[in-house]
């Protein structure tokens, strides 16, 4: 009798707990959208503040955004819609945003503020971290706990585990490592209170030169094909933009190919450019270097296409063709 | 004319392939080549360029780490850089330092030496953060203009193209300004054998970061640095339908 209650007050006391713990725990998103969509990387973010746990909260903020403070309210996941609309929001000035955040962020007392490690992300978390005066944490790949999370360092050549000492985590999420968080929720959509964004006269938006393109977006393509030095001309990228559109893929390009003003800088795959993981990623005269790695290794089947039987890229690939693209290209088009 | 503050980092050479260390508490740094990061090349090319266009008066470059920093400092000295700070962090202090804190040095040496932009690489290629030139920013007040590909002068402001996602972008920054070097800025020069004696001569002051009233306090506790996970070794196939047969076999296309 008195074991059976002894264990009784123990089991309940450690679920207690960990409720209560969870119970402490709370997200806010920032909501990234283009065109009045959501974007992916925000559906990845939503996915990790689900392993985080406790409530999820999205701000949807710029100077339109009824419809995507729409869809993000069905997002399974999401307890309640931040919103907030302002023509000052156009352009997406960190100058004017990270203001904004941080009055969520003192309205909501949050313990976690995620973004997308996007261009955007990446561009307004440090400077959000650095108002809240706390160290951010960058393009998470993994959440082990609320306060422990894992990156890469060194162009993904090795792990990071680290413990956050902070009492706020302001976080960019890696988009490939966490699946989008799909439909079936129910979220209230609020105004966020308090929140009036006055211009910041730091800065002003111009204007933005956006690369037009029918095939599908890098970032989410299930296929990619990706153009190195080894295409020697911008004309000779069609090779490859008519296999991409057999297949339905995206076009990367490896530092080298965009250097050589073959293509725009924002098809470069790698390190320091975008990263990215298709079920299906095809090296077309890329060598493999580690810059280029970083940006695909995770892709679940690679393939290589390379005159160089040394080239680096044959450590990764997982079927490897040996060959003059020139010749192997066009075949390989012709024979899908 | 703009008085440009230029942050510099010692990091292991891009081109050396890193190991983790036994203890999996880092990567092996003893014995292997360092060089300065890449990207902070860029920023101190395109400050030389802004004094060599008449827009900057002096640049002075800045870089936070143990003794061996002073070495990547000479560097930027060799490649026009007027004189050098050296903010000594080593020991455990040096692991663990971040953004958070290297912003807030470069942050009160903005104040102190009074200039008109910060330069830095976007990203350091060790930690990967991408977060030094926002935060210094924020901590600034100042604007900020990240991921640059192209930086002019216009009146007293500056007009900056950003890489972004999508394509590019081109903002206004009023001075003074935070700006970051993205890979397609500038393609920096080499330093000449007489301008590496001459960077010799050139003035480097040792502070601390105690000196400018920072804590270098940990705000992170490594847990563990692993390996990534290796791929299984793939096949070379002969010709292009046994290609094109394997992928149809994987359900690919």
């Amino acid at each position: 009798m008195f074991s059976r209650s002894s264990n009784l007050v123990k089991l309940g006391g450690v679920s207690g707990f960990k409720q209560i713990a969870a119970r402490f725990e709370s997200t806010i998103i920032l909501g990234e959208h283009v065109d009045g969509k959501l974007c992916a990387s925000t559906l990845s973010a939503i996915t990790a503040a689900k392993k985080i746990g406790g409530d999820i909260s999205v701000l949807v903020a710029g100077n339109k955004i009824g419809d995507v403070a729409q869809q993000v309210a069905k997002i399974s996941g999401v307890t309640k819609v931040l919103t907030v609309e302002n023509d000052v929001l156009k352009g997406s000035l960190p100058e004017n945003w990270a203001p904004l955040i941080v009055s969520a962020q003192n309205a909501g007392k949050y313990t976690h503020i995620l973004a997308g490690a996007s261009s955007f992300g990446k561009s307004l978390l440090p400077r959000v971290a650095a108002l809240l005066d706390v160290s951010p944490i960058s393009d998470i790949i993994a959440v082990k706990s609320a306060d422990t999370f894992v990156r890469q360092i060194y162009a993904g050549n090795a792990i990071m585990t680290l413990k956050s000492k902070d009492p706020v985590k302001v976080i960019t999420v890696r988009g490939t490592s966490f699946p989008p968080a799909e439909e079936g929720g129910s979220a209230s959509i609020e105004a966020l209170a308090g929140a009036s964004p006055e211009a910041s006269t730091l800065s002003e938006w111009v204007g933005q030169e956006l690369s037009k393109s029918d095939r599908p977006d890098l970032g989410s393509a299930k296929v990619v094909v990706s153009g190195g030095r080894g295409l020697k001309s911008a004309e000779n990228f069609k090779l490859l933009y008519t296999l991409a559109d057999k297949m339905g893929a995206a076009v990367g390009a490896s530092r080298a190919a965009v250097d050589a003003g073959f293509v725009p800088n924002d098809m470069q795959i790698g390190q320091t450019g975008k990263i990215i993981a298709p079920e299906l990623y095809i090296a077309v005269g890329i060598s493999g270097a580690i810059q280029h790695l970083a940006g695909m290794k995770d892709s679940k089947t690679i393939v290589a296409i390379n005159k160089d039987p040394e080239a680096p890229i044959f450590q990764v690939s997982d079927y490897g063709l040996v060959a003059d693209l020139f010749k192997a290209v066009p075949e390989m088009t012709g024979k899908l | 004319m703009a008085k440009v503050l230029v942050g510099v980092k010692r990091v292991i050479d891009y081109a050396v392939k890193i190991r983790v260390k036994p203890d999996k508490k880092g990567v092996v740094t003893d014995g292997v080549k360092h060089s300065m990061n890449p990207f902070d090349e860029i920023a101190v090319e395109e400050a030389v360029r802004m004094k060599e266009k008449k827009l900057a008066s002096e640049i002075i470059a800045v870089s936070c780490g143990p003794a061996q920093a002073q070495e990547t400092l000479r560097t930027a000295l060799a490649m026009g850089a007027d004189r050098a700070i050296h903010v000594e962090v080593t020991g455990p202090e040096y692991e663990t330092l971040q953004p958070f804190h290297v912003s807030k040095i470069l942050a009160k040496l903005a104040l102190e030496e009074k200039v008109d932009i910060v330069l830095v690489g976007k990203q350091a290629i060790d930690d990967d953060s991408n977060q030094t030139a926002q935060m210094t920013a924020a901590i600034l007040k100042w604007s900020q203009a990240t991921f640059a590909s192209k930086v002019e002068k216009t009146d007293g402001n500056l007009t900056v193209l950003r890489e972004i996602d999508g394509g590019l972008e081109t903002i206004k920054v009023k001075l003074p300004s935070v700006i970051s070097a993205d890979l397609r800025l500038n393609e920096p020069r080499y330093a000449t054998l007489p301008n590496i004696m001459k960077a010799k001569k050139k003035p480097m002051k040792k502070v601390t970061a105690k000196d400018l009233g920072v804590d270098t306090g940990a705000r992170i506790e490594i847990l563990n640095v692993e390996d990534p996970p290796v791929r299984q070794a793939g096949s070379i196939v002969p010709d292009v339908d046994t290609l094109v047969s394997k992928l149809k076999e994987k359900g690919h296309i």
